[in-house]
């Protein structure tokens, strides 16, 4: 796995976390999983520089510090994507090729499962049965249902949320 | 001393209070399997092989269960024989069936473990874990699909060199001892010691081998092969082949490579002794022209990237002299080639070490001033002794033979740099007949000697006394740097090796290396040194030749193109 967290370029504000979290911590004991809540909860995953950061200022090895974070599975190397879709993989879904659909997402987001797109839009998650089985196959994004999807239709669902984004602005 | 009473097997036992079941149990006999459990450092109770039954309602990990007064235990019961087997089997389960092709085959804890808890069959079908190799550096391999989770290396590699490279990542099936972003060792602050190749207990960290390139070149007509072997190597080699530790095999091992295909048997001694007469000329220098003082050796190259890993404010401090390996490769393809009139292009060093930095030293780029690279494989002490095995030579029966000349002529003083406070040793000897012109009273300076972490001395030179500290493994050096820099402690010279007991117990040594073995290793060591006819580097007649046709003098401009080097800065974590 190469490391992930480099892919996502920081904000001013998640600089400015990473710098109050590592003051505040500095020099304690035992705080490591406490910083690291504050910054996968203000930042939304923990960059390379926050680990770094970390290490120095609480004098922790760097690979206890990744250590932690890959233990826990609250904590994540990358930022969940504004828009989650989540394709079902249950059995009936799989009948009714779930897969096909994967392979296109994966495709027209160049992520795999479990990844989240660089300019952190969409992150692609896979799990078992959302229990909509009669509407197979299925994703959601953001919790809204997408029903008998076909690969055809995914780069039109994610045209449409680009499009939002962008009016948005 | 406070002393406990307890049973151990029906077997009364008294033992200092504090001290564990299992080396209670140890200690009047009776063994009790162990795998996360190590000698020098702290037990975790990981692996929960060495359980045994002290009456309560669980079984106890031995290694982390203190013995108690009137306590009553028991280590081979049908329960704890049947608990044990099962910890085994659930490791078993997960480890790939290679022995056969596996470089710890026949020295492997869990091979032993298996054969002796008599395994027949595997009676889980786990899934195995599946991992790629990491061999992306000169040095150091890591094969985790051995990896059987004992954390030694962690410990090792954590705590005694306090490089900081291995931890336990990610969780459950996937968890993986390796470093921070799972990334290739060539890719981090890793130093290439090879401390965790010698406490893992089975093939899941090996040294990278040049033994194939070795053959080839030997079997090839048109290179002329010369093989330098380092100090700690001829006390080490033995223990190889199947000796008692601290055997010495000096000629034994000369023999054994001239009969390998050798066309030169020479001897890392002879650039140790050429390293103190550079670097004792460098300490003078430094004396007389305020610094920068204090001067810290540069022989062990796990060190030196330590230094410019961490340590960047000291760089203007290390010896510009190259180690000795790197002096004699320089050396091989320019004042011998030109010697023996031979293309340097045909020439191929090999090294013996008892170390796996070497490996790296060797790579680095600007070893390369003969024009090539200076030093082309390293083979650790425990590869070599793989090469005579396949070679079928029965080493004990080897008859005693010398090392060539001119590059193979030696002393003492380069003898003794295998041994923590060595170098410094040495140097003593020499710098205090340079500075002094006086004769030295006695050559032994015991304070420097033996396995005490950091040792401290003061020797009268002249009108001055000059303040030296040794420190071997790199947290004790680390602790002394952390003094250095503080100015709580003023030195004149530092030695640092990197490795525990310094290149008797390298990262290439045979295996194992405990502190018990060390001290053998070190008591071979200044027994060579006394048998020695010389044992200063300044009286070495090939080292005077040296400087008389190539050379000219200590410091002079060819040395410093071919003996000395210069240091980079080096992130703190990649
Ligand atoms: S590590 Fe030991 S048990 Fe595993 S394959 Fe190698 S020799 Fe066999
Ligand atoms: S070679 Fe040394 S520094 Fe590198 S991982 Fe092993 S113990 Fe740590
Ligand atoms: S690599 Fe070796 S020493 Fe390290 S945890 Fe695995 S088996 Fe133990
Ligand atoms: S299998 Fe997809 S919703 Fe049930
Ligand atoms: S040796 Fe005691 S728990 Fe591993």
């Amino acid at each position: 796995m190469p490391e992930k967290s480099l892919l996502y370029e920081l904000r001013d504000e998640d600089c400015q976390v990473i710098e109050e979290v590592a003051e505040k911590y500095q020099g304690g004991q035992g705080v490591l999983i406490s910083a690291l809540h504050e910054i996968q909860e203000n930042v939304g995953f923990i960059p390379r520089v926050a680990q770094i950061k970390l290490a120095e200022t609480l004098d922790i090895s760097i690979s206890e510090v990744y250590s932690v974070i890959t233990f826990y599975s609250f904590f994540t190397l990358q930022p969940k994507g504004k828009y989650q879709i989540i394709v079902c993989n249950g059995t009936a879904c799989y009948v009714k090729g779930a897969n096909g659909i994967l392979d296109k997402l994966k495709q027209e987001l160049c992520i795999n499962i479990g990844e989240t797109t660089p300019d952190r839009l969409f992150s692609i998650e896979a799990v078992r049965c959302i229990g909509a089985c009669g509407l197979g196959p299925v994703i959601s994004i953001n919790g809204e249902v997408y029903a008998r999807v076909k690969p055809e239709r995914i780069p039109v669902i994610l045209a449409d949320l680009t499009r939002r984004e962008e009016k948005a602005g | 001393m406070e002393l406990v009473e307890l049973t151990i097997d029906g077997q009364e036992v008294r033992v200092e209070k504090g001290t564990t079941v299992l080396d209670a149990a140890r200690s009047i006999g009776i063994s009790i399997p162990t795998l996360c459990h190590y000698h020098g450092i702290d037990a975790i109770g990981a692996c929960r092989l060495c359980l045994v039954d002290t009456g309560g309602r669980n079984l106890a990990a031995s290694c982390v269960t203190v013995a108690e007064d009137g306590m009553e235990v028991k280590t081979n019961t049908p329960k704890v024989r049947e608990a044990r087997r099962t910890v085994l089997e659930l490791i078993l389960s997960a480890h790939p069936d290679d022995c056969l092709k596996c470089v710890r085959n026949r020295n492997c804890e869990l091979q032993t473990l298996a054969e002796n808890m008599g395994i027949r069959e595997f009676t889980y079908e786990g899934e195995k874990p599946q991992f790629k190799q990491d061999d992306d550096n000169p040095a150091v391999i890591r094969d985790s699909e051995k990896c059987i989770l004992c954390r030694r290396c962690v410990a090792v590699c954590q705590d005694v060199q306090t490089t900081r490279i291995l931890f336990p990542q990610n969780r459950g099936f996937d968890t993986v001892v390796a470093p921070d972003r799972l990334a290739p060792l060539g890719e981090t602050a890793c130093i290439f010691c090879g401390q965790c190749i010698n406490v893992c207990p089975v093939g899941a960290i090996v040294e990278k081998s040049y033994i194939a390139d070795v053959w080839a070149a030997l079997s090839d007509p048109e290179k002329h092969v010369v093989v330098q072997t380092a100090p700690a190597t001829r006390i080490s080699l033995g223990e190889e082949m199947g000796m008692i530790p601290g055997s010495i095999v000096t000629g034994q091992m000369v023999t054994a490579l001239r009969r390998l295909g050798f066309d030169r048997i020479f001897d890392t001694n002879f650039a140790a002794d050429l390293t103190i007469m550079e670097e004792g000329s460098e300490l003078i220098h430094r004396i007389n022209n305020d610094g920068p003082l204090p001067l810290i050796t540069s022989c062990s190259p796990g060190w030196i990237k330590f230094c410019e890993h961490h340590y960047h404010d000291l760089l203007k401090n290390l010896s510009t002299c190259k180690s000795p390996q790197q002096m004699f490769g320089a050396l091989a393809k320019t004042y011998y080639a030109e010697k023996m009139g031979i293309d340097p292009a045909d020439i191929v060093v090999v090294s013996v070490m008892p170390c796996t930095a070497k490996k790296f030293e060797m790579m680095r780029p600007e070893m390369d001033d003969s024009d090539f690279q200076d030093v082309d494989y390293v083979l650790t002490t425990r590869e070599l002794g793989r090469m005579l095995r396949e070679a079928g030579i029965d080493f004990s029966a080897l008859p005693v033979e010398d090392y060539d000349e001119p590059l193979g002529i030696s002393t003492g003083a380069g003898e003794i740099f295998g041994a923590t406070g060595g170098v410094m040793e040495a140097a003593l000897r020499t710098a205090y007949e340079l500075l002094t012109g006086e004769e030295l009273p006695g050559l032994d300076f015991q304070a420097v000697r033996g396995l005490e972490g950091i040792k401290e001395a003061e020797v009268k030179v002249g009108d001055l006394t000059l303040r030296v500290a040794v420190a071997h493994s790199l947290g004790k050096s680390r602790q002394l740097l952390e003094k250095v820099r503080s100015g709580e402690k003023e030195y004149h010279f530092i030695e640092i090796m990197t490795c525990p007991g310094g290149c008797i117990g390298g990262g290439g040594q045979p295996i194992p290396t405990t502190d018990e073995i060390r001290k053998k290793r070190l008591a071979a060591v200044y027994t060579e040194d006394k048998n020695m006819p010389l044992r200063k580097s300044h009286d070495n007649p090939g080292v005077q030749k040296l400087y008389e046709e190539f050379l000219k003098k200590p410091l002079s401009d060819r040395s410093h193109r071919l003996l000395h080097t210069s240091y980079r800065e080096r992130g703190k974590f990649e």
